[in-house]
């Protein structure tokens, strides 16, 4: 049992010190969590720590997949807005490739 | 140590300081007079605090701390927006080693660097290590430059004693509420002891430990100024006491800033719809707020990793790749950076001085006719130096002043997009002259060194005169003697045509 940062790190350090296991560490293009360390926080604190601090929807995940900060919980943004969003940034890439 | 409270300067000390009983005498570089010697002293090289400063020193921002531990409404940790750079992405994260690196480049380049700060992009008290670690290093190999650092104040209680360690003697706190029920629109979460805390709670906490790294702060002879973010229809109404609870413990100085809030930033205020304030609505904030004191007019809301003097950013010409190959000479950098501070320090002196002493005989107009006289918007076109020296299509921002019987004061900067480059990139050049002018909107004169004849046209259509007559002057005394004009040609008594117009 272990977590997983994904793509949607934006690398702000938060999580890193916070981690009692040493478990994650800086790498390119994102920090990532060595899973023979992560323990999910089990036993040292009552939730895991980098999923506590992390200030992006949907960056952390477990083992299922599931995200443990689901879109708009953090920022409380309605999700419309954030699809309307999403889809205004695909739009800017492709015109940006073109 | 308890600073006096800045709203209400007894009538009797601002009389024996400046030599004119009305609190709103003479211009923002006048009212910094009001402060007490050993704060002037200290602000006096400082652009972000002295309005007569930021024309000549620079300050820069290093990017050492891209953590934080709270979450506000009007800041998105995806993107680079104009507050703040996503670490990594468009800007450059800094190591401290980095940092200390790119401070003492600058710092031999640009002589006027006086002010190294730690903003972001982040929290940087939410990054102690990173934070203390620059902090450290500065004030061992650059003892000539002054430090600061601003926090949203979640961690500073825990902070005050090392801050207090390097010699830090400007500490900025963001605070946008002093109650809860204000703070919890302003603030989703914060990160306390383990745990993400949302709500009222969150909201609780935070501004406790604002309050208690404040009143710390001022226990230890350090310098507090306070920023907040006006957001009209959460905070725009209690922003008024927030000034007063921290003024009464002690900070120097409060600087209420607007709230940016453009969708395509993907803020919470962005997506919601969230308007930020109109300039009339800031501008009768920051009267309501700062009383006399409206130095931070001249604020521009700088990025993370700002270098420069305010409004411009050099920092393209100092990334990592471009101070690796350069070869500094601090220790004798430092006697060309000593020479010029105290020129420049002499130079502000010496004018403070005269401007004390042409108020002290020469009232602007005549008192016994001021009920009769209204108040006069103008821009200025200005390159620094706090004189006219400006092209009309060169400007970037415009300085507003408001000239009244009561003398002339700084309102504020407004940007505008560059018409004119000068050479053949100028695109669409009339409708970008167009939004320079509405940027003007409610200024009666624009100064400037010259101006084109097709701009001149249109701005005389939209009922701002143009002014060419007073390049190189110093700003004030050109605002006064245009003033001073329009009285005597009668101008003063009625509302103009385009006033009542837009009325």
């Amino acid at each position: 049992m272990a977590l997983i940062i994904n793509e949607l790190c934006v690398n702000c350090f938060a999580c890193e010190p916070l981690c009692p296991n040493k478990a994650i560490y800086e790498a390119k293009p994102h920090f990532l969590i060595n899973p023979d360390l992560c323990t999910e926080c089990l036993g040292d604190h009552d939730a895991p720590q980098c999923a506590e601090i992390c200030p992006i929807e949907c960056a952390i995940e477990d083992e299922y997949g599931e995200v443990l900060n689901p879109p708009g919980s953090l920022t409380g943004i309605p999700l419309q807005a954030l699809q309307a969003l999403h889809e205004q940034s695909v739009l800017d890439q492709a015109a940006a490739r073109s | 140590m308890e600073l006096p409270v800045l709203t209400t300067p007894p009538v009797g000390a601002s009389v024996e300081k400046s030599g004119c009983s009305s609190s709103s005498c003479g211009s923002s570089s006048d009212q910094m007079n009001v402060l007490p010697d050993h704060i002037m002293k200290k602000v006096q090289d400082h652009p972000c605090y002295s309005e007569d400063a930021h024309h000549y020193f620079a300050r820069m921002h290093v990017a050492v701390a891209p953590a934080c531990n709270i979450q506000c409404n009007y800041c998105n940790r995806k993107y680079d927006c104009a507050n703040e750079s996503r670490p990594g992405v468009v800007s450059e994260l800094l190591t401290p080693v980095q940092a200390v690196k790119k401070t003492l480049a600058v710092a031999a380049n640009i002589p006027q660097m006086s002010v190294l700060g730690v903003a972001g992009p982040g929290d940087p008290l939410a990054n102690p290590e990173r934070t203390f670690d620059t902090f450290r290093m500065l004030s061992e190999q650059a003892p000539d430059i002054k430090l600061c650092v601003s926090t949203n104040g979640l961690t500073l209680p825990d902070c005050v004693d090392e801050l207090a360690k390097y010699n830090i003697d400007h500490v900025t706190i963001t605070i946008n509420c002093v109650d809860p029920e204000v703070g919890e629109k302003i603030y989703p979460w914060i990160f306390w002891k383990n745990r993400r805390i949302k709500g009222r709670e969150a909201a609780e906490i935070l501004i406790e430990r604002q309050q208690l790294g404040l009143s710390m702060l001022i226990e230890r002879g350090i310098l507090v100024k306070v920023n907040s973010v006006m957001i009209p229809g959460v905070n725009d109404h209690h922003l008024a006491e927030v000034s007063r609870v921290v003024k009464s413990k002690g900070a120097f100085l409060h600087n209420v800033m607007p709230l940016i809030s453009e969708p395509e930033h993907g803020t919470f205020y962005g997506l919601t719809g969230q308007r930020g304030p109109t300039q009339d609505e800031l501008n009768d904030l920051q009267d309501a707020c700062s009383g006399d004191m409206n130095m931070m007019r001249h604020c521009r809301q700088c990025r993370a990793d700002a270098v420069g003097l305010l409004g411009e950013d050099r920092g393209s010409e100092f990334t990592l790749d471009k101070i690796e190959n350069m070869d500094i000479d601090y220790a004798a950098a430092m006697v060309v950076r000593a020479e010029l501070r105290a020129d420049v320090i002499a130079e502000l002196e010496s004018k403070r001085a005269a401007k004390a002493a042409k108020q002290n005989v020469i009232p602007l107009v005549n008192l016994s006719s001021a009920p009769a006289l209204r108040a006069v918007k103008m821009a200025v076109a200005t390159a620094g130096g706090g004189v006219i020296n400006q092209h009309f299509g060169h400007a970037k921002e415009f300085l507003i002043y408001e000239a009244s019987a009561q003398g002339v004061r700084f309102l504020s900067h407004r940007k505008t997009d560059l018409y004119c480059a000068g050479d053949t990139s100028c695109g669409d050049g009339e409708s970008v002259l167009s939004m320079t002018i509405k940027a003007l909107e409610g200024c009666e004169v624009v100064l400037c060194s010259k101006i084109g004849f097709e701009p001149w046209g249109m701005l005389e259509t939209a009922g701002i005169q143009p002014n060419g007559e007073h390049a190189m002057e110093p700003i004030e005394d050109a605002i006064a003697a245009v003033y001073a004009e329009m009285q005597a040609a009668g101008k003063l008594l009625v509302q103009p045509a385009h006033q009542l117009k837009s009325a």
